[in-house]
């Protein structure tokens, strides 16, 4: 099972992060600051899994944005990368060619499609298709809310 | 590969951004109209957007916490003035603040209010805060609890699925318990949308909850026979854990091998199917979960192994390598394989696939590699050993943790066969190893050595080799086991090794980076002088003449480079080179005299001490500074051959002993808690570890050797002669005072040699005794009981741990000797009564019967190498008896230490006194408790 996952820019500003594990909110602050400045220290050619505390950490760089991962020791830290991977992969389809600034002034979409692979740390949809349908359905239903929500302010409705 | 690899980051804000966007069209119209609304209401609140611009603008940390707190005020506002519309926006906007680091639990309460809001766009944002902001510990969960459980019978299945999705994350076990019936009927769904989520969340609750566990298990029946992959990996992962929470569930489970078999057959054979395409692999995700749930169902069983022997097989030759979701699978496929009861050819295939890993040029996929081998290399080790070498090419991987796996994997792998290839290899890898590596390498290379070595030579070299090469990074305890190793090397070998010794003196620097070398190589220099400088020189070295000797010397004692520890080693050596030496006693002499004023007292008071050697008591030089005997001390057996050894001829050999042990122990003074080696206790004793006053000295001395005393007496009640002698020496030695520290360092061994001779100096035993008692503050608690002045004891108390061996040791041979009638009533005679001797705790109890009391001293010592903590021992005897418990003398237990505490026990009538004692520590934080029953005492009675 994930414990929590940490999306951060390489200048160590945090971009999104998604707990697992019920942690006080101190902690979690604690937490992230060890894991990125340790992951930012760490060089390139380094491998990307690093054992930390009891668990294991799943790191992987994409352009300017850090992925890292919990998992736990059992867990295959191969098929997190793969994880990893599917996620930024559903985020460059929505997006279209995702960027750090898309994660940024979208972050709740971010989480969003997150949440549609994710349930409390395992993978629910391996369909990639799939995922993004469910995003693109509930989008629309907010458009519609939306539409309808502007129509009755104005009076139309 | 992919467009995001590209570092050139569109710069344009999305917005102006024209990339496709799904929802661009029905987006602008909705900005349109909402523009428009805007004009009209005034004043609104700041979109997110413009917030989160503003944020990125700030240039210093205080304007961005400027913005920031500004926001935030009005924010506060809006929730207190109950503002609903921009509710939504205002905890977006508040979501990204709080993901800045910046407080935001005013919040909670405002994202309850949109989740139970009725427009899904409220609710979307709410369940996000509520996850992102409700920990375990708040009081809103019970009003979450609520609105999730409306929600999770809402009609609308995203409404259904964004619940299900916020108690996955921060199901509380209250939650959990509150919500389990409605996610089992959710599990049972029509909709594949709901049912994948419901269980996971069912797998969440269990996680919490394990009791909950009963009420899934028949929603899991139909899970498996679904073709939805949702379906079947959220069912294999609820299963898993089913089955790792509980044996019985496992059991159950075992049934459905076959439809797990069945599916990953489906999975690998089955056409391609573009949905579950991972780089040509049928969905990776699902077969590793298949592949775990497999590992676990045929653990130790033989049945369910035989039944998948066949697929593993499968997976393990037909799956794709070339990328990293094919050895992801392989990666499971082995682990899976090493973990059930597979077919021997299975297993050599699981590790040769492993070997294949540390070919490739994946580093994620070589730690991989070497992190199982690692675990599997002690079931296996043939098949690890083939890959020996590929293994060994990883120490010279760039990457630092691959470095350290595969360097912990090469000590695992070394055998007597290969010890000469490896040890090769790991001394390469040694020199050009990161300082951090070096002394855990260097003392691996020393255990493996002693472990393997094929001949007395070979092991020589290699110890000198890896002195080489770590330098200074060596530990103190590879300094101590080469001396040993010598010492108990045969001659020829002692000359070759001292020569060769000498010759990696003679290269540059190495007296300063290389100081353990140094310590060691003085040391042989000084025992074997005479053989090296003039015993037969069989493999032709090149012999310094003794003025070179004494040159090389000369520099490192003055050399500012050197530190005080190798310099303690080299002054001795060079006392004992006066008696090996034809013609440059002068010299010594000289160089010595000159360290009696330096300003280090250790290092002065050798000068002082080693320059009456040279002055009035010259004619003792001589057999003072005799080779020492062999050293049999190993440390894996942990005896404490020396210490017999001497005791054995009572001949001035001990004093040899002292001294030379005495040096290696200050050697381990600088790092004394390295290791507990349990070796030399008499010698801290006479070492004078911590020579801060004379007096000091005495004390430590003669509280050292009571303690060792007493140790002594568990066993045996012969070392009253020891006592005897020891006492003899330090009374005597509480004349002067700068002399009074050479005698107690000489003295203590002379009057071990002059015993036999003189009988009659123990008439003055007793005084003596009581004296030393008098002065280290503690009841010598006698037969059972240790003296724990540990103040006084210093750093000695450190090293001077008792084993078992030494005790044995140091009894036998002191057999021999008369034991002196001894009149000081403190020293207790009597039986000892073992009264537990379990987890390598031993108690003891000795009674000695007083002229008004039974006083009861007990021991305990830890032969275990755990510290226990909070050692407590409680006593009761019957009512007709009183007992008094004086204080312990401590209340933790490191391995090998010792807590004594006396009892008085007086006895009102002429019952037999029975006591239950009761025994508490904590060992790894675990409490233990024993009890027990004695009896055996002499009688209570007073006379």
């Amino acid at each position: 099972m994930m414990l929590f996952m940490l999306l951060f820019s390489r200048q160590g500003k945090l971009r999104l992060q998604k707990w697992y594990m019920a942690y006080p909110d101190k902690v979690k602050k604690k937490i992230t600051r060890e894991l990125v400045t340790t992951i930012l220290a760490r060089k390139p050619k380094m491998c990307s899994f690093l054992e930390w505390k009891d668990c294991k950490i799943v790191y992987k760089r994409y352009a300017s944005l850090y992925f890292c991962c919990a998992i736990e020791q059992n867990d295959n830290e191969l098929l997190t990368l793969e994880i990893i991977h599917r996620y930024v992969e559903l985020l460059d389809k929505y997006f279209g060619s995702v960027c750090e600034l898309d994660i940024i002034f979208n972050f709740e979409k971010a989480y969003f499609i997150l949440d549609e692979l994710l349930i409390g740390g395992e993978i629910q949809e391996t369909s990639k298709k799939n995922v993004l349908k469910a995003i693109a359905s509930q989008d629309l239903l907010q458009e519609d809310e939306a539409v309808e929500g502007t129509l009755r302010d104005i009076g139309l409705l | 590969m992919y467009p995001y690899y590209e570092p050139d980051w569109s710069v344009l804000p999305p917005e102006n951004n024209r990339r496709f966007n799904p929802a661009f069209n029905m987006a602008t119209i909705r900005q349109a109209f909402t523009e428009a609304v805007e004009r009209v209401r005034m004043p609104t609140p700041t979109r997110l957007r413009d917030l989160i611009r503003q944020i990125r603008a700030a240039r210093t940390a205080a304007e961005e916490r400027a913005v920031v707190n500004k926001e935030c005020a009005y924010i506060r506002s809006t929730f207190r003035e109950e503002d609903s519309v921009w509710r939504c926006r205002n905890i977006a906007k508040l979501l990204y603040i709080h993901m800045l680091g910046y407080p935001a639990h005013f919040g909670q309460l405002e994202c309850l209010k949109l989740t139970a809001s009725t427009r899904f766009t409220d609710k979307r944002i709410g369940y996000l805060g509520a996850m992102l902001l409700l920990d375990e510990r708040q009081d809103v969960h019970l009003l979450i609890t609520n609105c999730l459980k409306n929600d999770l019978n809402s009609s609308t299945q995203f409404v259904v699925g964004l619940a299900l999705c916020t108690l996955g994350a921060i199901a509380s076990p209250e939650m959990a318990r509150d919500l389990a019936s409605e996610v089992e009927r959710l599990m049972k769904s029509p909709n594949t949308y709901i049912r994948k989520k419901a269980t996971l969340c069912a797998f969440r609750v269990i996680r919490r909850v394990p009791e909950l566990m009963e009420i899934f298990l028949p929603a899991t029946r139909s899970l498996l026979s679904e073709k939805n992959h949702g379906i079947l990996i959220t069912g294999v992962t609820l299963i898993t854990e089913m089955c790792e929470n509980s044996a019985d569930t496992l059991l159950h489970f075992k049934k459905i091998v076959p439809n797990l078999v069945r599916i990953l057959k489906n999975l690998i054979l089955g056409g391609y199917s573009p949905e579950h395409d991972v780089s040509g692999v049928s969905d990776p995700f699902l077969q590793v979960k298949i592949l775990r749930l497999l590992r676990i169902l045929g653990h130790n069983d033989v049945d369910a192994s035989e039944a998948m022997n066949d697929i593993l097989a499968q997976v393990a030759t037909n799956t794709e390598t070339s990328k990293n979701v094919g050895n992801t699978i392989l990666y499971e496929t082995v682990l899976s394989i090493m973990d059930i009861r597979s077919e021997g050819g299975l297993r050599v295939l699981a590790v040769n696939i492993l070997g294949r890993f540390l070919l490739n040029s994946d580093k994620n996929i070589r730690y991989v590699a070497l992190n199982t081998l690692l675990r599997t290399v002690h079931a296996d080790t043939s098949a690890v050993q083939r890959h020996r070498t590929t293994i060994l090419e990883c120490l010279k991987d760039p990457d630092v943790s691959i470095r350290r796996r595969a360097m912990e994997l090469s000590f695992a792998l070394i055998n007597a066969q290969n010890i000469r290839t490896m040890t090769k290899e790991l001394l390469l890898f040694l020199e050009k190893a990161d300082p951090e590596f070096k002394a855990q390498c260097s003392s691996g290379m020393i255990l493996a050595a002693e472990r393997y070595s094929p001949n007395a030579r070979w092991h020589l070299d290699t110890q000198l080799s890896v002195l080489i090469a770590a330098g200074n990074y060596v530990r103190d305890d590879v300094v101590s086991s080469t001396i040993q190793l010598v010492s108990s090397s045969p001659v020829a070998e002692q000359t070759y090794i001292t020569n060769r010794f000498w010759e990696s003196l003679q290269v540059a620097n190495h007296c300063e980076d290389k100081q353990p070398l140094l310590q060691v190589a003085v040391w042989a220099i000084g025992e074997y002088g005479d053989l090296f400088m003039y015993g037969p020189n069989e493999d032709e070295f090149e012999r310094p003449n003794e003025s070179d000797l004494i040159a090389m010397f000369h520099k490192f004692l003055t050399s500012a480079q050197v530190s005080i520890t190798s310099k303690q080693y080299a002054l001795v050596s060079l006392a004992k080179l006066s008696t090996r030496l034809q013609n440059c006693v002068e010299e010594i002499q000289a160089l010595i005299t000159s360290f009696g004023s330096h300003l280090n007292v250790d290092l002065q008071q050798r000068g002082v001490e080693f320059t009456q050697l040279f002055g009035t008591y010259k004619n003792l030089r001589p057999p003072l500074l005799e080779k020492m005997p062999p050293m049999q001390i190993s440390r894996i057996s942990s005896q404490n051959g020396e210490s017999s050894g001497s005791y054995d001829d009572n001949s001035p050999d001990l004093i040899e002993n002292g001294i030379g042990i005495g040096d290696e122990q200050l050697g381990k003074e600088s790092n004394m808690n390295t290791m507990g080696d349990n070796t030399n206790i008499l010698l801290d004793l006479l070492g004078g570890t911590d020579l801060t006053s004379p007096t000091a000295t005495d004390l430590s001395n003669s509280v050292a050797v009571q303690r060792k005393n007493s140790k002594n007496a568990n066993e045996t009640s012969n070392n009253q002669a020891i006592l005897d002698l020891l006492d003899l020496d330090i009374s005597a030695s509480t004349t002067t005072n700068t002399a009074t520290n050479m005698n107690n360092v000489l003295g203590l061994d002379l009057s071990g040699s002059l015993s036999t001779s003189i009988p009659t100096t123990t008439a003055t035993n007793g005084n003596d005794l009581s004296s030393i008692m008098s002065l280290s503050g503690n009841g010598l608690g006698g037969g059972g009981a240790t003296v724990s002045g540990s103040g006084l004891l210093g750093s000695n108390s450190i090293l001077a741990q008792p084993g078992n061996g030494l005790i044995s040791d140091l009894g036998s041979p002191v057999a021999n000797v008369t034991p002196p009638t001894s009149n000081n009533a403190a020293v207790p005679q009597g039986p000892t009564l073992t009264v537990l001797d379990k987890n390598d705790l031993l108690v003891q109890l000795v009674p000695v019967r007083n002229s008004d009391c039974l006083q009861i001293f007990m021991t305990t010592t830890n032969n275990s190498t755990n510290t226990l903590e909070q050692y407590v021992f409680q006593a009761a005897v019957p009512k007709v008896f009183t007992l008094q418990m004086l204080s312990p003398s401590g209340s933790v237990l490191p391995p090998g230490g010792i807590i004594t505490q006396e009892m008085r026990v007086v006895s009102t009538s002429n019952a037999i006194l029975r006591m239950r004692l009761r025994i508490s520590y904590f060992v790894d934080g675990q409490p233990v408790v024993e009890q027990t029953e004695v009896t055996g005492f002499p009688d209570a009675t007073p006379e």
